[in-house]
């Protein structure tokens, strides 16, 4: 039987609807994403699956509890990292874990040690006495994710869990909550509009826009779904006929100086390809990325005005010294 | 179903919190004493020396203001404290709390006894002041009946806030709101005035305020003066505390995030 299971739910402001008609299943021990552009619904879902927001119609069972029904027991069951900060300011980054360990039932004995670990895990152990208004955004988003596990949920709510952070801090975290899936068998569920972040993460992943499921499958079945990957070289004397010869090559054009090919598995071939371009200036290797998936299904950008120049993408650029 | 040592550590957090909040704002308690010493200062001089010595129930006029004076700090300082219910849905610390495995009320309760706690540190300051510069007298029946009245007083108001703050979604909402709850509430309690010799009109309205009731068992504890008798006074506080509690959770409940 799935630990969370979700029947139609259905979520309406007025007459907006924000989430419609969701249903999904997830299991015991997955690291499941939720993926979407900006007001997909991504918030709204997780906020009824935790018993913040009464669905208006459809329902949940999470652990066995209907969230409408049993409310607490769903809330005795889950952790939630919340999109916004959450930690008072004015408290250090120990007493925030302490007020939470003692709201959310973390046994006397065991308080002490599990905040020990849990700055641990997070690397804050030495920033512990501090307020958290000396935080800076990255160190804040750790204490709160340390502080979602501490009362060690069985399933925990990650709400874009690395929003706004820099490329190797966001790498960080993903070791941790890794860890915390493998080591500790919580039950994750994560909103993120990274699709690197999915693709990293996700046992499964849902995509949605607005508020309806798109698509439900691995990261690696959405990729295998578009072909290939695309290599482009910028050259002048390729040698067509023996690049068309091999099999591995499915696609080949050129045009001006660019040569664009559509290869599978392009990196364990890549060497081979290069030795018949010529003089290579410049080689692009582009694996599809989710982004791509979900271009494809909905035509449209994850983020409107995108404003990722973060490296998230998996397009790597290789500038060929000599050859 | 309902662990009650879940729950009571949950009012313990929830209190804490509040309570570490505000000493680590000095400026939120120097604030709340600083207005009513002035008021007692100027405003008890001021009109002091207009009345003639005795014309207010045989005290003076400062003395007799003070009771009033303590109310008005509750009045004001404790449901200014629900404003900060607003803060806390602004960032997510809210959700914090409301996702915690605990039962509604006792996240309301934790959080009415902090916003107590923060008046009653501030009530005690003044009635220091008030025994060392305005020669008010405290005998410990004084005192343990005026904590009685303060504290009964303070757990209405702060739920009072904090039901307004459940409702309201801007700061500026919450000011207005307050704004024409708590200026009724104050000025028409007596807290400024004997309520002997008023015109009807006037005396029925300061007779249906509950806030009468306080500001005449304190002057009845304090300086032995009392208009309505302190059972009839008890009797109205604790009916006004046990319903705003009431409206407050269950304002609380039914908080819009
Ligand atoms: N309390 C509310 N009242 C009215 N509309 C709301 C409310 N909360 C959310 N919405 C709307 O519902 C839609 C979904 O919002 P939601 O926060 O779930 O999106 P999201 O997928 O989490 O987006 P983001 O990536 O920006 O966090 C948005 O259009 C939003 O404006
Ligand atoms: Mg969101």
């Amino acid at each position: 039987m799935p630990l969370i299971e979700i029947k139609n739910l259905t979520k309406k402001f007025d007459d907006f609807t924000a989430v419609d008609d969701l249903s999904l299943e997830i299991n015991e021990g997955e690291i499941f994403g939720l993926l979407g552009p900006n007001g997909a619904g991504k918030t709204t879902t997780l906020s009824m699956l935790a018993t913040l927001l009464p669905p208006t119609s459809g329902n949940a069972v999470i652990n066995g509890f209907d969230v409408a029904k049993h409310p607490t027991q769903v809330r005795r069951s889950i952790g939630f990292v919340f999109q916004d900060p959450s930690s008072d300011d004015l408290l250090t980054g120990r007493e925030n874990l302490y007020l939470h360990a003692l709201m959310y039932g973390v046994k006397d004995s065991e308080i002490d040690k599990k905040i020990d670990e849990g700055l641990k895990l997070v690397d804050l152990t030495d920033k512990q006495n501090i307020r958290m208004r000396k935080y800076s955004g990255g160190m804040r988003r750790r204490l709160e994710l340390a502080r979602g596990f501490l009362h060690s949920p069985k399933i925990l709510f990650l709400d874009e869990p690395t929003l706004g952070l820099d490329p190797q801090t966001r790498e960080n975290l993903w070791e941790y909550i890794k860890r915390l899936s493998t080591e500790n068998k919580i039950t994750i569920i994560l909103t993120t509009h990274y699709m690197e972040e999915a693709d990293e993460l996700c046992d499964r992943i849902a995509i949605i826009d607005h508020g309806k499921l798109v698509a439900l499958d691995t990261p690696v079945n959405f990729k295998k779904s578009l072909g290939g990957d695309l290599v482009t070289i910028k050259t002048k004397k390729p040698d067509l006929p023996e690049i068309q010869k091999m099999d591995y090559v499915k696609h080949v054009q050129y045009k001006g100086d660019v040569l664009s090919l559509t290869v599978n598995d392009a990196g364990s071939h890549l060497q081979k390809i290069l030795e018949n371009v010529g003089e290579a200036e410049n080689v692009e290797l582009h694996s599809p990325t989710l982004q791509d998936v979900f271009l494809k299904l909905t035509g449209r950008q994850i983020r409107e005005g995108s404003d990722e120049g973060e490296g998230g993408w998996m397009t790597r650029t290789m500038h060929s010294e000599s050859r | 179903m309902l662990n009650i040592n879940s729950e009571l550590k949950g009012l313990y957090a929830i209190w804490y919190r509040e309570l570490l909040v505000f000493m680590r704002e000095p400026s939120r308690l120097i604030g709340a004493i600083i207005q009513p010493l002035l008021w007692l200062v100027i405003f008890g001089t001021g009109l002091g020396s207009i009345i003639e010595p005795g014309a207010v129930s045989g005290t003076n006029y400062q003395q007799f203001l003070f009771p009033g004076i303590l109310v008005m700090t509750v009045l004001f300082g404790s449901l200014f404290f629900g404003l900060y219910i607003i803060l806390d849905k602004r960032i997510d610390f809210l959700k914090e709390v409301l996702v915690a495995p605990l039962n509604k009320s006792t996240m309301f309760f934790g959080k009415a006894l902090g916003g107590s706690t923060d008046g009653l540190l501030q009530i005690i300051i003044l009635m220091i002041l008030g025994a060392i510069f305005f020669g008010i007298h405290f005998s410990l029946l004084t005192i343990i009946l005026t904590f009685v009245i303060i504290i009964l007083l303070l757990i209405a108001v702060t739920s009072l806030g904090l039901a307004i703050g459940s409702i309201m979604e801007s700061p500026e909402g919450f000011g207005l709101i307050s704004s024409f709850v708590i200026f009724p509430l104050f000025f028409l309690s007596g807290a400024l005035f004997p309520v002997t010799n008023l015109p009807t009109w006037l005396r029925v309205i300061v007779t249906i305020n509950p806030v009468s009731y306080a500001v005449d068992a304190l002057r009845s504890v304090i300086l032995g003066i009392t208009s309505y008798g302190l059972p009839l006074d008890f009797t109205v506080l604790i009916a006004f505390t046990v319903i705003m509690v009431m409206v407050g959770t269950w304002a609380f409940k039914r908080i819009k995030l």
